[in-house]
C-alpha cells in the first residue's frame, strides 16, 4: 500500500470557540481526537457540528481556543497549510476536471512527480473501487461515485485527519447504507482518523468508535455508541438516541437513582439520569420499543390511541393523553383508533432527566 | 347488424393542441410574436435594407465601387485600425479590473449599494461623462492643477482632445457592464469548490489559476464579447474627448461623415457594414477559442 497516512498521536481541540457576530456558534469546544479514531459529531442541524469541522479544516478562522495535532498548533495555519482531508456534503469536485484530475489535484498542487501521481491516484481509484471510470467528468457520474471521487481525493493526499460533512446526506436510502459501509471499510483498510458529521443518529451510531453529541456550539455528550445509545445524560441527548416519548411530569419521590414522577395523575418510575430534587418539573424519556399497551396500575399512563401502522413482526402506534402528550408505542396486537388503551414502560427501561437547556442562552 | 363488426374508430392518442405543446409550442410560444415583429421591423429589414443599398454607389460605378473605395483610402481604411486600438485595450483593461473587484465584492454584505455606485456612470450616458472629463482632464482641470500644485509637473498634462480621453471615457463607461456581468459569473460559481481545493493544499493564486480561471473562461469570452461591441461603436466620446480627425477617427466617425456630410447613405452602409462585419470576425474569433474550454455547470453536484 503506498497511501500511507500521516502519522501522529492526537488532535486536540482546546476550548474552541466561534461568533458570528452576536451569535455564539460554538462555546468552549474540547475535544481529543486519537490516531484512528472514528469520530462522530452529532446534533441537529445549526447545533455546531458543521461549524467544528469548518473550524479544524481551517474554512473557518476560530474566535477562541486552540487546535492542535500533537505539539502543534494548527489554527493558526491556512486550511492549504494544515493538509487534512475534506469530503463535503455536495461533493465539491471541480466540474471541468475529470475522475482521475479530481483524485490528483491535490497531488498536482504538491508538485509531486506525474509517476508518484499517477501511482496514487490509481491505488486510490481501486481503494474506492472506480476502476474503469477515471476519465468521466463528475457530470457522467452517478451521485454514489462521485462520493467516492471526492473521497478518493480527500485520502489521496495523505492526510493526518479526515473531515467528512454529512457526506451522505444527497444520496437515497439504499445508496446510502451501501456508502456507509464502504466509508468505514476505507477508514479501516487505511487506518485512518476521520471526523465525520452527521444529523443521522444511526449512521452515527453504526460507524463511530466515538459519538460528540453537540447543541448550541456545546458538547452535551461524548462516548462510545453504546454509552450514549443506554445512557444518554441529558434529555436533547436522548432525544436523538430515540426516546421519542417525553413525558413531562413533578417529582414526588426518589430512592437512590429511582425517582418517582407525577404525570397527569399517573405514578412513573424510572433511572434518574440527573440529579433531580422533590417537586421540580423532570421528564421521563421512554423509546417507541419500551412502551406497550398493557394494564393499568405501576408505570402506565391512560391514552387514546390515534393511528396504529402494522409493520410485520408487531404494530407501532400513536396516541395521546388527556393532557395533550403525545406517544408513539408498540403493540402486539391491533388496536382501533380511538380505542382507550393504558401504555406502560419497564421502570428499567425508563430514564428521567431535568428540564432541557432552553435554546440559545 | 352483426354485433361482431368493428366499432366505428375512437380517436387515440393526443391532441394535436397536446403534440404540439410536446414539441414546445403552446400559448406561450405565441407571446414571443410582439417581439419577433419587432426586431424584424427595427432590426432585421434596415440592415437587409442598408446591405443592399450599398450595394448600390451613388456615384454609379458597379456594385463593389463602395467597398473597393474603402479599402483603397487610407483616410478610411485607417479607422478600422483606430477603432481597434481603442476598442480591445479597453475591454482587456475592463475585464482586468472587473475581475479582481468581482472577487472581492463577492464576498461583501453592502453589494448592493456598491453594485448601485458602479452603474451609476452606465446611466449618465457618455455626453455627461465626457462633459465631466472635458473639465476634470482640461488643462484647467482639478487634476492637472492638482499634480501641479504639488509640484509633480510644470506643465498641464494633454490628458483630453486624444486618444487618452478617449480612452478614460471608455474605460468609465463600459466598467460598469463589465463589472456586472463578471461579478454574476463570478457569484455562479460554488464556493466550496474554492474550499475544497484550499483544503487539497492549492494556494490562493493556484485556486484562482485551476479551478475559477477554467470555470470562467466561457463567461470571460462572452464579457469580452459584449463590452467590445460596445466599445467598438464609440462615437460621442470620440468626437467630444478625442481627436476626429486624427487617432480617434473611429469607424463610426467615418460613417457618420459619408452619411451626413456627404450624403451618400449607400457609402455610409457600406461602412456600416465593414464595421458590422469587422465586429462579427472578432466575436467569432474569441467564442471560437472558447470551445477549447469546459463548459458546463460551475458546480460539481447534480443538484
Amino acid at each position: 500500500m503506498t497511501i500511507a497516512l500521516s502519522q501522529f498521536d492526537e488532535v486536540r481541540l482546546d476550548r474552541v470557540s466561534r461568533d458570528f457576530g452576536a451569535l455564539n456558534a460554538l462555546r468552549d469546544v474540547s475535544l481529543t481526537i486519537r490516531r484512528r479514531e472514528f469520530i462522530a459529531l452529532l446534533g441537529p442541524s445549526g447545533c455546531g457540528k458543521s461549524t467544528t469541522l469548518n473550524c479544524i479544516a481551517g474554512l473557518l478562522p476560530v474566535t477562541g481556543g486552540a487546535i492542535w495535532l500533537d505539539k502543534s498548533r494548527v489554527d493558526t495555519l491556512r486550511p492549504e497549510e494544515r493538509g487534512f482531508g475534506m469530503v463535503f456534503q455536495n461533493y465539491a469536485l471541480f466540474p471541468h476536471l475529470n475522475v482521475r484530475q479530481n483524485i490528483g489535484f491535490g497531488l498536482k498542487m504538491r508538485g509531486k512527480p506525474k509517476a508518484e501521481i499517477d501511482r496514487k491516484v490509481d491505488e486510490a481509484l481501486n481503494l474506492v473501487r472506480l476502476g474503469g471510470q477515471e476519465n468521466k467528468l463528475p457530470g457522467q457520474l452517478s451521485g454514489g461515485q462521485q462520493q467516492r471521487v471526492a473521497i478518493a481525493r480527500a485520502i489521496v493526499i495523505e492526510p493526518p485527519l479526515v473531515l467528512m460533512d454529512e457526506p451522505l446526506s444527497n444520496l437515497d436510502a439504499k445508496l446510502r447504507l451501501e456508502m456507509r459501509a464502504e466509508i468505514r471499510r476505507i477508514h479501516n483498510e487505511l487506518g485512518a482518523t476521520t471526523i465525520y458529521v452527521t444529523h443521522d443518529q444511526d449512521e452515527a451510531l453504526s460507524l463511530a468508535d466515538r459519538i460528540v453529541v453537540l447543541r448550541d456550539g456545546v458538547v452535551r455528550q461524548a462516548g462510545t455508541p453504546k454509552e450514549l445509545y443506554e445512557a444518554p445524560a441529558h434529555l436533547d441527548v436522548a432525544d436523538f438516541m430515540g426516546f421519542r416519548n417525553k413525558l413531562q411530569g413533578k417529582v414526588v419521590g426518589s430512592d437512590g437513582s429511582r425517582v418517582v414522577l407525577d404525570v397527569e395523575g399517573a405514578r412513573i418510575s424510572g433511572v434518574a439520569r440527573e440529579s433531580l430534587s422533590t417537586g421540580a418539573a423532570a421528564y421521563a424519556a421512554v423509546r417507541p420499543d419500551d412502551l406497550m399497551v398493557g394494564e393499568a396500575g405501576q408505570n402506565a399512563i391512560a391514552a387514546t390511541v390515534d393511528t396504529i401502522e402494522y409493520r410485520g413482526r408487531e404494530f407501532v402506534g400513536t396516541a395521546h393523553s388527556r393532557g395533550g402528550l403525545d406517544f408513539v408505542f408498540r403493540s402486539h396486537q391491533s388496536v382501533e383508533p380511538g380505542s382507550p388503551v393504558h401504555l406502560r414502560a419497564d421502570d428499567q427501561r425508563v430514564l428521567v432527566f431535568a428540564e432541557p437547556i432552553q435554546g440559545r442562552q | 347488424m352483426d354485433a361482431l363488426a368493428p366499432a366505428a374508430p375512437v380517436e387515440h392518442g393526443p391532441s394535436l393542441r397536446q403534440r404540439l405543446a410536446a414539441r414546445g409550442f403552446d400559448a406561450v410560444t405565441l407571446l414571443v410574436i410582439p417581439a419577433a415583429i419587432f426586431s424584424l421591423l427595427l432590426f432585421v429589414y434596415p440592415f437587409a435594407f442598408g446591405f443592399v443599398l450599398s450595394f448600390e454607389p451613388k456615384a454609379g460605378g458597379d456594385w463593389l465601387a463602395n467597398y473597393r473605395r474603402f479599402f483603397s483610402d487610407p483616410f478610411l481604411y485607417d479607422t478600422i485600425a483606430n477603432t481597434l486600438r481603442l476598442a480591445i485595450p479597453v475591454t482587456l483593461l475592463n475585464l482586468l479590473l472587473a475581475v479582481p473587484i468581482a472577487f472581492r465584492v463577492r464576498l461583501m454584505r453592502r453589494q448592493r449599494l456598491l453594485t448601485t455606485i458602479l452603474v451609476l456612470p452606465i446611466t449618465l450616458g457618455t455626453v455627461l461623462v465626457a462633459e465631466g472629463l472635458l473639465n476634470y482632464l482640461g488643462p484647467q482641470g482639478w487634476f492637472n492643477r492638482t499634480l501641479i500644485t504639488f509640484g509633480l509637473i510644470s506643465q498641464p498634462l494633454k490628458l483630453v482632445h486624444n486618444y487618452w480621453g478617449v480612452f478614460a471615457s471608455l474605460v468609465i463607461t463600459g466598467f460598469p457592464f463589465t463589472f456586472l456581468l463578471t461579478l454574476s459569473y463570478v457569484t455562479g460559481i460554488d464556493p466550496a469548490l474554492e474550499q475544497a481545493a484550499a483544503t487539497l493544499g492549492a494556494s490562493a493564486w493556484q485556486r484562482f489559476r485551476h479551478v475559477y480561471l477554467p470555470l470562467l473562461m466561457p463567461g470571460f469570452a462572452i464579457t469580452f464579447c459584449l463590452s467590445f461591441v460596445q466599445a467598438f461603436s464609440v462615437f460621442p466620446s470620440a468626437v467630444l474627448l478625442g481627436e476626429p480627425a486624427g487617432v480617434t477617427r473611429v469607424i463610426s466617425i467615418a460613417a457618420a461623415t459619408a452619411a451626413f456630410e456627404e450624403y451618400d447613405y449607400s457609402m455610409a452602409s457600406a461602412i456600416a457594414m465593414i464595421m458590422g462585419f469587422v465586429q462579427l470576425g472578432i466575436v467569432l474569433a474569441v467564442l471560437a477559442s472558447r470551445g477549447l474550454f469546459y463548459r458546463g455547470p460551475a458546480s460539481g453536484a447534480k443538484g
